[in-house]
């Protein structure tokens, strides 16, 4: 951390929290700059809540520090941060109306005239009307939308979002996603959002935070992360990758040389995380063409030949599946633009590919083909 | 064939209408006695409607003062049971620490225990302690057994309580005590006013443990013992209708209004992720 | 002792351990908060119950006003035992014929008011909570009443000749049972009421679309799942009426007494506190013995 931060960024130094033998997060490490929109994105039990309870003083770390500009707040109680979270369950308080519910933590500050602020809270998160009911009488989307006016009212310097949307079906999720980025820009302030949903991550975030086991794998502005994953892991879980298991032979300059299964590719050196070892050459399923023989591939890319084993038509595109020649299946995305050749399962065919779009990620030695199946997580889906 | 299909479906129901009319036949009894202007000192029988007892309960003034050393005892342990009570459900639900099973049999037993036994039991330490026999020794003994049962009630509630409505309350800038105020003892009170009830009601009615520690001192329940045996005056069965008739609203009353406490006190969550947890 | 404290525990005993409060800081508030509480219950329940184990060894020469000395005399019990067998075995004999009637009434109506009621359950659940506040002993005063040789049950009873024209049911075994079953009933309908209550109506559907005739879906589907709640209420019923000698009172004669009836009088007319003592824990280690091989052979733990 040598760049001089400015006053209002959340920093995590080395923060650590255990449970008995199990470590949930391990010494992470980053910065929040003030007023962004940032998303811890991770598979559930990642780390990704507890990292969000330890900034809202719901969870003492086991070590290290919580930084909000030079102030270490890691040990204060709750009630005496700038902090403000909404719950993924939402945690509306049940025996109080709405109107109280928004006005709770600005009463507990001795604040008394809360009229004005709370009406605005709530015209804000476009419940105005609803001061008298009860949070049971609210649908869900209604329900969220209390939460985030009952910790915004409070101007916090950062707002925690565990999960808020996780509980919405899907079409009122892309609708509060919208909303929630609108009222994010509206009031400037540092936005935590923990997901598990890759698409609610990067629709919404300026820097993408991906936690795996307890710490970050990487970190970056959504489109950077996806198109060129530091490792294995993000590959899969940001959105899907073929990756296929190879060595690195050596380099022309620019490029990175690869064999994989007695085949020889090359990728941009500056889209390679190694230049030795074992690696994984890896390439997005939408980013593989489909030709009916090796003559159609245009010049300077690069192809495998294999078997189509299967198609799904899915509207936008078609998404086949591969089968190469040692017997790993590549996912290919084809969009249905019409200018396409269709196949057919069974037949013969080349997948092709731009050597730009590919990545090389360094790989443990014992690692094999790592593809997704094209009908197991469709992009998008969340949980 | 369509008879007896309908038997089929409601039989069930036609006996558990017969089984409450069965739980409902000595109250009635009790109720019709109330109006009755017995023939004789010891006769049950119906002879004659008044309203005399209904108008003049304190007939026997002995009895009055039964009924309200009953309340005033009933009240004492009430209020300490619920205290008692409470507390130790809180520490229960809510902390961590050594001796956890053995306490769980200490709170347990006294509700698998004949209440002889415990009569027999306290007698036995009141006597060899050389305590007098009377008014604390009977309240002593209703706060007793009336504690497990406040544990076990105001636990049930606390246990249901979402926990992270009190976080939520922490990061709204609430403090420990404040959260407290607010929010915890708002929710587990309908359990903490349900479990006073019954401890009220185990205490106010509680013949065996009374009997044997209670000495010359007479509660209601002992009056109407001693009153058996002599015949018992028809304004005993004026306080017993009192009894229901008030029981009733408050359980009715309650009732609502633990409806819309419960409907409140579930985790406030889409309907999504609640058909999710239920299954 | 009233039962409805029982019907929400199925939630609160099951609740996990809580997570460890915040370390150092409160380190000593469980504590705080258990100590008045356990120190009630433990000296006014279990050093009772101790010094009653002691009583019960007491010399039986002694009399209250002599004092007594602890001499050990485990005779107490045998002597006690031979000397009041006939009550000691009719109060199970009572409580356990007490409690078959008791099933046959209250699961049906456990069950009618958990799935059949529909809107008017809590209406009829009151309803099976309500009587429970009219004083206990009015109650079985009431039923003295009801079954009196000159009231309106015996006359039709015998009007149709399920009695003698000189039959009677006050004074006889069958007026205790019925007194017995009736103020125990509710404790026996709560948590049989709450363990059917959970029970997914949905089971029964699928059940019976696998061909399961009524009674095989009752045997094989909607009694193993109210298991928990049909043990609960059946130790619920089981241990007062068993303990119980106000129904022998009022409505039997010396003939009917029980257990209780006995060791009533040996504390508080015979002022025999040895041999009340030693009956007092023949009762409840009986008890303890009964519960214990009724919980083996229902094959659950997880009672209350």
């Amino acid at each position: 951390m040598a760049q001089e931060t400015p006053a209002g960024d959340l920093r995590l130094a080395n923060l650590t929290k255990t449970f008995g033998a199990f470590t949930a997060v391990d010494d992470l490490s980053l910065t929040i700059g003030q007023g962004t929109f940032f998303a811890l994105l991770g598979a559930s039990g990642c780390g990704k809540t507890t990292t969000l309870r330890m900034i809202a003083g719901l969870e003492e770390p086991t070590s290290g520090q919580v930084l909000l500009g030079d102030r270490d707040i890691a040990r204060l109680r709750p009630y005496k941060r700038p902090v403000n979270t909404v719950f993924q369950s939402y945690a509306l308080f049940p025996h109080l109306d709405i109107f109280e519910n928004v006005a709770f933590g600005l009463r507990r500050r001795g604040i008394r005239s809360v009229d004005q602020q709370v009406r605005q809270m709530l015209s804000l998160v476009q419940l105005d009307g609803y001061e008298r009911r009860r949070p049971t009488q609210l649908s869900g989307g209604q329900q969220q939308r209390v939460a985030l006016a009952r910790a915004l009212i409070n101007h916090p310097q950062v707002l925690l979002l565990d999960e808020p949307l996780g509980a919405l079906d899907l079409k009122l999720r892309r609708q509060m996603q919208i909303e929630l980025k609108r009222i994010q820009t509206e009031v400037g302030i540092t936005f935590v959002h923990v997901t598990h949903d890759q698409e609610e991550a990067m629709t919404m975030a300026d820097t993408v935070a991906v936690m795996n086991a307890g710490r970050i794998e990487q970190l970056g502005a959504p489109a950077d992360i996806y198109e060129f994953p530091a490792t294995a892991f993000v590959a899969n879980f940001l959105g899907q990758s073929n990756l296929i298991a190879g060595d690195v032979f050596g380099s022309n300059g620019s490029d990175t040389m690869v064999t994989a299964h007695g085949a020889r590719f090359s990728v941009p050196s500056a889209r390679a995380r190694t230049d030795r070892g074992p690696v994984y050459l890896g390439i997005r399923p939408e980013k593989l063409q489909l030709a009916g023989a090796a003559v159609q591939v245009p010049a300077g890319s690069q192809h495998l030949d294999g078997t189509i084993t299967d198609a799904s038509y899915v509207g936008v595109s078609t998404q086949y599946l591969l089968r190469t020649g040692w017997g790993t299946e590549l996912s290919i995305f084809v969009a249905n633009s019409g200018a396409q050749q269709r196949f057919a399962v069974g037949e013969r065919a080349v997948a092709y590919w731009d050597p730009r779009h590919a990545f090389l990620l360094s790989r443990r030695a014992d690692e094999n083909d790592r593809t997704t199946p094209v009908l197991d997580e469709p992009v998008g889906a969340s949980s | 064939m369509r008879i007896s299909r309908w038997f089929a479906q409601h039989w069930v129901m036609g006996v558990a209408l017969l089984v409450l009319g069965y739980l409902f036949l000595p109250i009635a009894v009790v109720a019709a006695l109330s109006f009755n202007r017995p023939s004789s000192r010891l006769s049950y029988d119906f002879n004659e409607f008044t309203l005399d007892n209904w108008r003049n309960p304190c007939a026997t003034s002995e009895m009055c003062d039964a009924v309200l050393r009953s309340v005033q005892i009933g009240f004492l342990a009430t209020v300490a049971a619920t205290l008692l009570g409470t507390l130790m459900a809180f520490a229960l639900v809510r902390h961590r620490f050594r001796g956890r099973s053995g306490l769980n049999v200490l709170i347990f037993l006294p509700m698998a225990t004949p209440e002889l036994v415990m009569g027999t039991s306290l007698l036995a330490l009141f006597v060899s302690g050389g305590v007098p026999l009377g008014f604390w020794t009977i309240v002593i003994a209703h706060i007793m057994f009336c504690v497990s049962f406040v544990v076990v009630t105001v636990k049930a509630r606390l246990a249901g309580m979402d926990r992270r409505l009190e976080e939520a309350a922490m990061d709204l800038y609430a403090s420990e005590w404040q959260t407290f105020r607010r929010i915890t003892l708002p929710l587990v009170l309908p359990g903490i006013v349900a479990a006073a009830l019954l401890a009220f009601s185990l205490s106010f009615d509680d013949f065996i443990i009374t009997n044997f520690n209670s000495g010359t001192t007479v509660t209601f329940p002992m009056y109407v013992w001693g009153a058996a045996q002599r015949g018992i005056p028809p304004q005993v069965n004026v306080i017993g209708t009192a009894m229901f008739g008030i029981a009733l609203l408050l359980v009715l009353a309650s009732t609502l209004r633990g409806r819309r406490a419960r409907r409140a006190a579930v985790p406030v969550t889409a309907p999504k992720q609640r058909a999710a947890s239920r299954s | 002792m009233s039962a409805f404290a029982h019907v929400p525990t199925g939630s609160g005993q099951s609740a996990s351990p809580p997570p460890a409060a915040r370390p150092g800081r409160y380190r000593f508030l469980p504590y705080l908060l258990l100590l008045p509480g356990a120190a009630w219950l433990f000296l006014f329940f279990a050093v009772p119950l101790l010094q009653l184990a002691a009583a019960s060894l007491y010399d039986p020469e002694g009399s209250l006003s002599t004092g007594y000395t602890l001499t050990w005399a485990f005779g107490n019990y045998p002597a006690a035992l031979q000397q009041y067998w006939p009550q000691f075995s009719r109060s199970f004999l009572y409580a356990g014929i007490a409690l078959v009637l008791a099933l046959l009434m209250g699961y049906p109506l456990a069950y009618a008011i958990a799935q059949k009621a529909g809107r008017w359950k809590n209406l009829l659940l009151v309803c099976v909570v309500a009587p429970m506040f009219t004083s206990f002993l009015v109650r079985t005063l009431a039923w003295k009443t009801i079954l009196s040789d000159n009231g309106w049950l015996v006359g039709l009873l015998r009007d149709v000749h399920l009695l003698g024209p000189d039959g009677r049911l006050l004074a006889t075994p069958v007026a205790v049972v019925l007194g017995l079953t009736y103020n125990f009933l509710p404790f026996l309908v709560l948590p049989l009421y709450a363990s059917l209550e959970r029970l997914d109506y949905r089971l029964l559907e699928a059940s019976s679309d696998l061909y399961a005739s009524p009674l095989k879906t009752f045997r094989r589907v909607t009694l193993p799942l109210s298991m928990p709640g049909l043990i609960a209420g059946t130790l619920l019923f089981f241990i007062p009426a068993t303990g119980d000698y106000i129904n022998a009172e009022l409505l039997g004669t010396p003939n009917q007494y029980m257990i209780g009836n006995v060791i009533d009088s040996a504390f508080l007319v015979r002022l025999d506190y040895p041999q009340g003592a030693a009956l007092s824990f023949l009762l409840m280690s009986a008890i303890l013995a009964v519960v214990f091989v009724y919980l083996r052979r229902a094959g659950t733990e997880e009672v209350l």
